[in-house]
């Protein structure tokens, strides 16, 4: 079991490295940032004096390492933009972004289970291939215009709902739904199918046959069974949907991490972009990781090993 | 007396598929009734129609299937549950897969008191642990914390036997308790089904495919083929004198020892159960029959040899193989 | 069965016919896409009070026909589609058939390297490519077919796996056949009804994130008429005027939508059980 564990942790950070280094040479590489930075009309001389302020003359091996050291201190650089350190960039907006995505996995959870519990009771029949479409037009919708189209309708037409920031839990709503559609349909297909094998199963038989009341054998019996792969997959569907909070959270002007991931990329403050791709690399993986531990704690079968 | 469990005429059509064509029979109080044939004969579904277990395809029809003095077939499921785990228990072939793996032996022993007893938890906690013991399953405390995983089959149908007798029903069906066990630990489950039995006068209703079982459980029998009983008797009557040309067959197949001398052919039926669809009509096993003839196709009479003793065929009792 | 047919032939006739307005789009466009004419702004759809039919679908904020746009935002997005799924499916498939084949050491490195590309969030890696190199309908062409291969890798290695594990396999190679004839004759034609399914998945996926990048100002650059472009630069006029963002906002819904029930109908036909 810690030989497990630690195999999966070494993994996890070998991972991590790999992405780290590709974002690096990504934003070392295409570009000049001192350019950027100068403006238009800078000159030689003054770019590069700028480049060599930044050590960005050096070979890129040594402004790798020299990063990373830093880094491994707790230091990511300064933002070109913000002229503040990256790492309290991260710090100040990364609370915004994560509770939207745990808001949006409790929206998700809270609307796919529900349904696929339900398409499984009627396995077959109308309301299964209804929820069926729902998924699959929930699938097919552009994020983007989703939250466009809910602003219009929620926000300005009925005016119930605030349309851009989060000044309250409210403006929390809107984004976190539109983000939840990411998740849902994969969360329900699972349930569904989990369901379905754990109703046909010899143990909810054995339930039947005990004269369990329904709900007793749909709940405790074959949704507890069900749902152990749900929780495992729910995780990494909430790493999704952090890392594609950009899209939403510039819709919603919702200003999170993927907001300035967004805002560094367009105005070149790479430090920025760097660490932001590596904050969600890193959350992706601590989340498959939490991932694999849920699904065991919940297996009975497995917990031995 | 009046039977503990009487089924009348019930029949189960899976879309065209006949899986069970009118069969009736009765299980007396203290009396172990088997129900014995090949895989596919419909015996299983019987079993489930009786509980209400059929699948959602399954369609079913009977006369009536009485339990005491209540119609099951008419019942709505909410009552049929009442009864189910109460009042009738059924216990079912894979013990491995039976019971819910995530969920503790003590669990889910204890939930069918406090579901029909409205027992607490402690009390049906030490129910529980009473019956482990009374079913001779060691250390019965432990046991109820174990997950399903951590016993061996054998424990685990004794354990489904348990979780069955808790409220002390009067009708338990056993759906080849024994057939996914080792036949040494076959013999143990066996002989504890007996002592229950007498314990706590229950009427059984045994699946199974193996006469040798028939034979030592068994107080009446009932073959079944094809969706039908083809003769119905007591044991000693049917292995005294089977008269349908398929009990005969079956019981020409057993090798017996020291009966069988070496170099004999052992008999067999050649041929296979048939599927049958709703509309067939005639005895279904004029295909495999060495003694059918045209009137077979046509419908076959049950004829009596005695007053247990019934058989379906055109053949007379007295009937015998050509020289 | 009869529902997975269903799905199977509404999926197939919209593709079919995204398709054909895609590769017929220069002679279908009543006017050019390009055309400014800013005394006909704003003109709404001809169902709308002042529209005309002259517009069928109005003119946007710059007086160019929307429904011109439209049809040429079709050829766009299927051909984002279309060259994506033939780039990742090209890549993923041979990384997971190698992994599936091989096996040991081969198979952890093709593992690792799918774990690094799950890793990665991306649209921010996309955005980031984009920003670098500058945008175009080629960049994003080269950027998505780079990235989006994860599910082919993982499909094909797991089916790869399977087929391997089975007699006619084993049969081939002691009968003396090579590596590569084993892989192209025995296993490919195997896992090609799998690669399909998954083909419909990406390409929707290829399509909703080229709108978001474009949406977001790093994907097509304008005045190429991408629909997530068209909706990004009516989204100022959105609360008057909703149905420049209603429109193409519903072209991607349909056509995805299609594309996903002709995977599910393909999936279902074809007796794949495929990962989604």
């Amino acid at each position: 079991m810690i030989g497990y564990l630690l195999r999966s942790l070494l993994l996890a950070l070998l991972v991590c490295l790999t992405v780290l280094v590709i974002s690096f040479t990504l934003s070392h590489v295409g570009g000049n940032l001192a350019i950027n930075l100068a403006g238009p009309d800078a000159s030689a001389e003054s770019i590069a004096k700028l480049q060599h302020e930044l050590g960005l003359d050096r070979p890129l091996p040594v402004q790798f390492l020299d990063w990373a050291d830093r880094a491994a201190h707790g230091d990511l650089g300064d933002s070109f933009l913000f002229h503040e350190k990256v790492s309290h960039l991260i710090a100040t907006h990364m609370p915004i972004t994560f509770t939207l995505g745990i808001v949006a996995i409790a929206i998700a959870l809270a609307v796919a289970l529900p349904l696929g519990i339900l398409a499984a009771l009627h396995e077959g029949d109308g309301v299964d291939i209804a929820i069926g479409l729902v998924a699959l037009a929930g699938q097919a919708l552009p994020s983007f215009w989703l939250g466009l189209m809910l602003i219009i309708w929620f926000g300005v037409d009925l005016g119930w709902l605030p349309i851009s920031g989060v000044d309250d839990w409210t403006g929390y709503i809107l984004p976190a739904f539109v983000l939840a559609f990411v998740a849902i349909p994969a969360v329900l297909r699972l349930t569904r199918s989990g369901m379905v094998d754990a109703i046909r199963s010899d143990y909810v038989r054995t339930a039947r046959a005990k004269g369990l009341s329904r709900a007793s054998i749909v709940l405790k019996h074959a949704f507890r069974n069900a749902a152990m792969p749900v929780v495992a997959v729910a995780a990494v569907q909430l790493g999704f949907i952090l890392g594609g909070s950009v899209v939403v959270e510039v819709v919603f002007n919702i200003r999170g991490v993927g907001y300035l991931g967004w805002e560094s990329i367009q105005k070149g403050d790479f430090p920025v972009v760097q660490a932001v791709v590596l904050l969600f690399a890193v959350i992706f993986v601590v989340l498959t990781m939490l991932a694999d531990l849920l699904g065991a704690a919940l297996d009975p079968r497995l917990r031995a090993r | 007396m009046t039977a503990v469990l009487e089924i009348e005429d019930l029949s189960v059509n899976f879309g065209t598929l006949a899986a069970v064509r009118g069969i009736s029979l009765t299980v007396q109080r203290g009396e172990t009734h088997c129900l014995v044939g090949e895989s596919g004969c419909g015996k299983s579904v019987s079993a489930l129609s009786v509980m209400g277990l059929l699948p959602r395809d399954a369609r079913a029809d009977a006369a009536r299937i009485m339990f005491a003095d209540t119609d099951l077939f008419r019942l709505s499921e909410r009552r049929l549950a009442r009864l189910r785990g109460d009042r009738m228990a059924m216990i079912f072939q894979e013990p491995m897969t039976s019971l819910n793996p995530a969920y503790t032996i003590g669990s889910q022993m204890t939930e069918v008191l406090r579901r029909h007893r409205g027992t607490s938890r402690g009390e049906a906690a030490t129910r529980a642990a009473a019956m482990l013991e009374r079913v001779g399953v060691s250390a019965p405390e432990m046991r109820l914390g174990q997950f399903p995983h951590q016993l061996s089959g054998g424990l685990r149908q004794r354990v489904m036997i348990a979780m069955a007798l808790l409220c002390e029903p009067e009708l338990l069906i056993a759906d080849e308790p024994t057939t996914a066990l080792d036949v040494t630990v076959q013999a143990q489950i066996l002989r504890l089904l007996a002592r229950l039995q007498r314990e706590l006068g229950l009427a059984v209703l045994l699946i199974t495919h193996d006469l040798g079982i028939v034979a030592r459980t068994a107080h009446r029998v009932s073959v079944m083929y094809a969706g039908e009983i083809v003769e119905q008797a007591t044991v000693a009557e049917l292995f005294a004198a089977p008269t349908h040309p398929y009990t005969r067959g079956l019981l020409a197949s057993i090798p017996v020892p020291r009966k069988v001398r070496r170099g004999e052919r052992l008999g067999s039926i050649p041929g296979v159960v048939p599927a049958i669809d709703r509309t067939f009509v005639g005895c279904a096993f004029r295909d495999r029959c060495a003694r059918a003839t045209d009137s077979c196709a046509a419908l076959v009479p049950l004829r009596e040899m005695s007053d247990e003793h019934h058989y379906r065929c055109r053949l007379d009792p007295a009937w015998s193989e050509p020289a | 069965m009869r529902r997975h047919r269903v799905s199977l032939w509404t999926g197939a006739v919209i593709v079919g016919f995204t398709a054909l307005v895609a590769i017929f789009a220069p002679l279908l466009t009543p006017h050019d896409p390009f055309a400014q004419n800013l005394s006909q702004r704003f003109l709404p759809p001809v169902w709308l009070p002042g529209g005309s039919a002259a517009h069928l679908l109005g003119t946007d904020q710059i007086g160019r026909d929307y429904l011109s746009r439209l049809i040429l935002g079709a050829r766009i997005s299927m051909m984002i589609g279309t060259t994506t799924i033939l780039m990742a499916g090209t890549i993923g498939t041979t990384l997971g058939i190698l992994g599936g084949y091989f096996g040991g050491p081969v198979d952890r490195v093709v593992m690792f390297v799918v774990s690094c590309r799950l890793a990665i969030p991306l649209i921010l890696v996309a955005l980031t490519v984009v920003a670098l190199i500058g945008s175009s309908l080629a960049v994003v062409m080269l950027t998505l077919g780079l990235l989006l291969w994860e599910r082919f890798a993982v499909v094909s290695r797991a089916t790869t796996r399977q087929v391997c594990g089975l007699d006619y396999v084993a049969a081939a190679w002691a009968a003396g056949c090579s590596r590569s004839w084993i892989i192209l004759r025995e296993v490919l034609p195997n896992i090609i009804h799998h690669l399909i399914v998954i083909a419909t998945i990406d390409m929707a996926i290829a399509i909703l994130l080229e709108a978001a990048l474009s949406f977001l100002g790093l994907g097509v650059p304008p005045p190429l008429p991408s629909w997530g472009l068209m909706i990004a630069e009516a989204k100022d006029y959105m609360f008057f005027k909703p149905w420049v963002i209603e429109i193409p906002g519903l072209a991607l819904l349909v056509l995805v939508l299609g594309i996903n029930l002709l995977g599910d109908g393909l999936r279902d036909a074809l007796g794949a059980q495929a990962d989604r």
